[in-house]
């Protein structure tokens, strides 16, 4: 926009009318407002909080965080008890958050590309059966479906006492799933860091099979090598950690299920919930980005040569990428928000251990500016991971 | 080559070969294909008729719970029984008609705005239908005047507050998200910073913590002695967080407007208000109807959520008749499966209609 300029002969000073119909000063005068009318409104809300803060004798602060929580939480990650402080209650609903959401989005990018692909498949009955299964959930409300869940997996499955066992081992009853895992000991530290040395020299090895394929052309059987070199490592770790097969069994013992790993009701309940709803939507970015790539770029790489199945790693999907990383980004902040449903059926997330912590403290403004924190947080550095990884994916232009 | 040479060739043959023939092509292509079809075949085997059995074979209407004991079904006498409950919640029984009226109302302004969108001549009417339609639904629903009988708002519940709070919520977020967007476009940096910091924080957090923030830290807002009611709190909360989802959709629209057009408001003189309601708006806005009628499903899937803050609307009336007998609890299947059913009705329809005004909407640009 152009600013309006006397012209050099105007020789006319300039009054009050003319300063306010000068566009940069208008619009110095609506910032001023503006900003004025926020402050004030926001200068009011605060006096009346203030107010009534005095009021209801509540004072502010985050010095609550200190004191002791004296409630328990079903399912804690890190050490906690009812003796610990409100500050670790947070920790183990934050965690918990995390948890729920991380194995979501990996389970619902599994599902959604399966699904994605299934829409698109040449086999008429399994194309309409992906189109009903993505219709049908992502037109029910996601909390819902949580219900449903929660609902159904007490109903459906048996009192510990005759708990069902489709593996030998694991056992399903209306309180969870029980599965064996390993008894605590230095083997399993041995084995990690052996994989994180066996994912140290897979990566210099790819290097190097890169710098040598683009000297000679030769190529090097990398996936072969890495797997190789990644069960080999930790193998031989297990091994010389002295091979300890105990395991931790679940077994009936008085009325509940002993040893074992529990997986709770309401952990299964968000779980499926968040993973069934947001797999039809990554389903249909995934259906997206693949008709997003040309057919001339599968028959560019006919032409030349290459194999289907490396065409479709090499050629294709890293195009469709580019094409799904945004859309699927937002998918992944939406499970990650939606996670916070779980107050609704009573899994110990952030939200709902912060809901305890208000009902107990009357902190309300401090606890809820923690969550609303923690999510902003977690939002921004989801985006900026993946506008990282959008940007090593991006087209190379020159 | 002439248009002709392009087509397939007409199928031929009896019905019997042709479903062969297309059988062929489409189930058993390949080994690979062949055992994806049989697969789902028998996969389809297993799932589909034990559900037909229960939902329809064994099920029971009986509106009792000695008839629901009796079937070896599903128990749709659950939602018989308590169908006035699940549908208006605890609004008073003698006055139902009253949110069944205002709900088809809302239901039809509804449709009359979507439908209204597809034709340039008909959009100047979806302002009027809501200004005309939303006070006559407040008196339906709160009466007081005319005879009705005055109803506090904390009665209402079921399938007319979801509509309400939805339907609401979006019209009043409409010209908030329009500000915040066109305020993320503006040049003056204060009121571009303002807009931006609202609408990435309102994105970044979910939507229960902005209705916790609504029904816990809004009446600490207020002046000594003033309150505002539970599901108007929502209801703030809704439209605060809906406006910052509109925004950025008409962000979108704005965006693809083409640079030309505001040089030519500009060329005109024609001043910033102008320029936006006479050339820009109209041009970004029909671009942003199918995205806007999404953001209305989601809206409409979300106000489930109020739930959790404890008002009762259509999912929160299910669970209110499941708990209203604890015979009943254990028919929470059916209460679910109708409410999802319901649900899964008004946002698929909603859903194809958004694709299918994208594609009408679309057509003056293909040439």
């Amino acid at each position: 926009m152009s600013k309006p300029q006397n012209a050099p002969g105007d020789v006319r000073s300039k009054g009050l009318v003319d300063y306010l119909n000068d566009e940069n000063v208008r619009a110095v005068l609506y910032q001023i407002i503006a900003i004025g009318l926020i402050v004030l409104a926001g200068w009011y809300l605060v006096s009346n909080t203030l107010y009534n803060l005095e009021q209801q004798n509540i004072s502010t602060g985050y010095g609550f965080l200190d004191l002791e929580a004296s409630f328990e939480i079903s399912e804690t990650m890190i050490d906690y008890s009812a003796q610990s402080s409100y500050a670790t209650a947070l920790m183990v609903g934050l965690l918990n958050t995390v948890k729920v959401s991380l194995l979501g989005i990996i389970l619902c990018t599994i599902i959604g590309t399966i699904f994605g692909v299934a829409r698109l498949s040449s086999n008429w009955i399994v194309r309409k059966l992906a189109t009903v299964y993505v219709e049908t959930f992502r037109n029910i409300p996601v909390l819902l479906q949580l219900f449903f869940w929660y609902a159904l997996i007490p109903g459906a499955f048996p009192h510990p006492r005759d708990a069902l066992e489709p593996i030998p081992g694991v056992l399903l009853t209306s309180r969870g799933m029980y599965m064996p895992v390993p008894e605590p000991d230095n083997a399993y530290t041995l084995m990690a860091i052996a994989a994180v040395i066996a994912c140290v020299a897979i990566y210099f090895i790819k290097k190097w099979a890169k710098k040598r394929q683009d000297a000679t052309g030769q190529p090097f059987p990398m996936f072969l090598a890495g797997l190789g070199i990644f069960v080999g490592l930790v193998l031989l770790a297990y091994l010389a950690g002295g091979a300890p097969t105990d395991m931790s069994m679940p077994a009936l013992k008085g009325f509940n299920i002993q040893g074992g790993y529990n997986i709770s009701p309401e952990f299964m309940a968000v779980l499926i919930g968040l993973t069934v709803y947001t797999s039809t939507y990554v389903a249909e970015v995934v259906r997206s980005g693949i008709q997003a790539v040309p057919n001339g770029q599968w028959e560019a790489a006919d032409s030349l040569g290459i194999r289907r199945s490396v065409a479709l790693r090499k050629v294709i999907l890293p195009q469709s990428m580019r094409v799904a990383i945004p859309p699927l980004t937002n998918q992944y902040l939406n499970l990650t928000k939606n996670s916070s449903l779980a107050v609704a059926v009573g899994y110990p997330d952030l939200v709902s251990v912060s809901n305890t912590t208000m009902n107990q403290t009357g902190q309300a403004i401090e606890a809820i500016s923690i969550f609303m924190s923690i999510y902003l947080g977690l939002s921004l550095l989801t985006s900026l991971f993946m506008n990282w990884f959008n940007k090593k994916m991006a087209l190379v232009e020159r | 080559m002439s248009e002709n040479a392009k087509l397939p060739p007409l199928p031929t043959g009896t019905f019997a070969t042709r479903a062969i023939t297309w059988s062929k092509k489409n189930l058993f292509d390949g080994w690979f294909n062949t055992i994806l079809t049989l697969g789902s075949i028998a996969f389809l085997m297993w799932l589909i008729p034990p559900i037909v059995e229960w939902a329809i074979v064994n099920a029971t209407l009986s509106p009792t719970i000695e008839g629901c004991a009796e079937a070896t079904g599903a128990c749709w006498g659950f939602v018989n029984a308590n169908l006035r409950l699940i549908l208006f919640g605890t609004y008073p029984f003698d006055e139902q008609w009253r949110p069944l009226l205002a709900m088809i109302l809302l239901m039809g302004i509804i449709c009359g705005s979507l439908g209204a969108v597809k034709y340039p001549s008909f959009r100047k009417a979806i302002i009027p239908m809501w200004v005309i339609g939303v006070p006559i639904i407040a008196i339906l629903m709160w009466g007081g005047v005319f005879g009705l009988t005055y109803v506090q708002n904390s009665y209402w519940g079921g399938l007319p507050l979801t509509l309400i709070l939805s339907s609401i919520g979006v019209i009043f977020a409409f010209p908030f998200g329009l500000l915040l967007a066109l305020g993320r476009q503006s040049h003056m940096p204060a009121i571009k910073t303002v807009s931006v910091v609202y609408i990435e924080v309102i994105r970044g957090v979910p939507l229960i913590t902005v209705l916790f923030m609504a029904s816990v830290m809004f009446p600490l807002f207020l002046p000594d002695g003033v309150t505002i009611d539970k599901l108007l709190r929502a209801q703030i909360g809704i439209i605060l967080f809906t406006a910052a989802y509109l925004a950025e959709v008409f962000r979108g629209g704005l965006q693809a407007v083409p640079r030309g057009q505001f040089e030519a408001g500009d060329s005109l003189a024609l001043s910033y208000w102008q320029s936006m309601r006479l050339i820009i708006l109209p041009q970004a806005l029909r671009l942003v109807i199918p995205p806007t009628v999404n953001s209305f499903i989601s809206m409409f899937k979300d106000t489930t959520l109020v739930v959790i803050i404890g008002l009762f609307d259509f999912l929160g009336t299910v669970k209110l008749a499941l708990r209203s007998d604890p015979a009943w609890t254990k028919y929470y299947v059916e209460g679910y499966a109708f409410a999802a059913a319901i649900f899964f009705l008004i946002c698929f329809s909603m859903a194809k209609y958004s694709a299918y005004l994208e594609k009408e909407l679309r057509k003056g640009e293909r040439r």
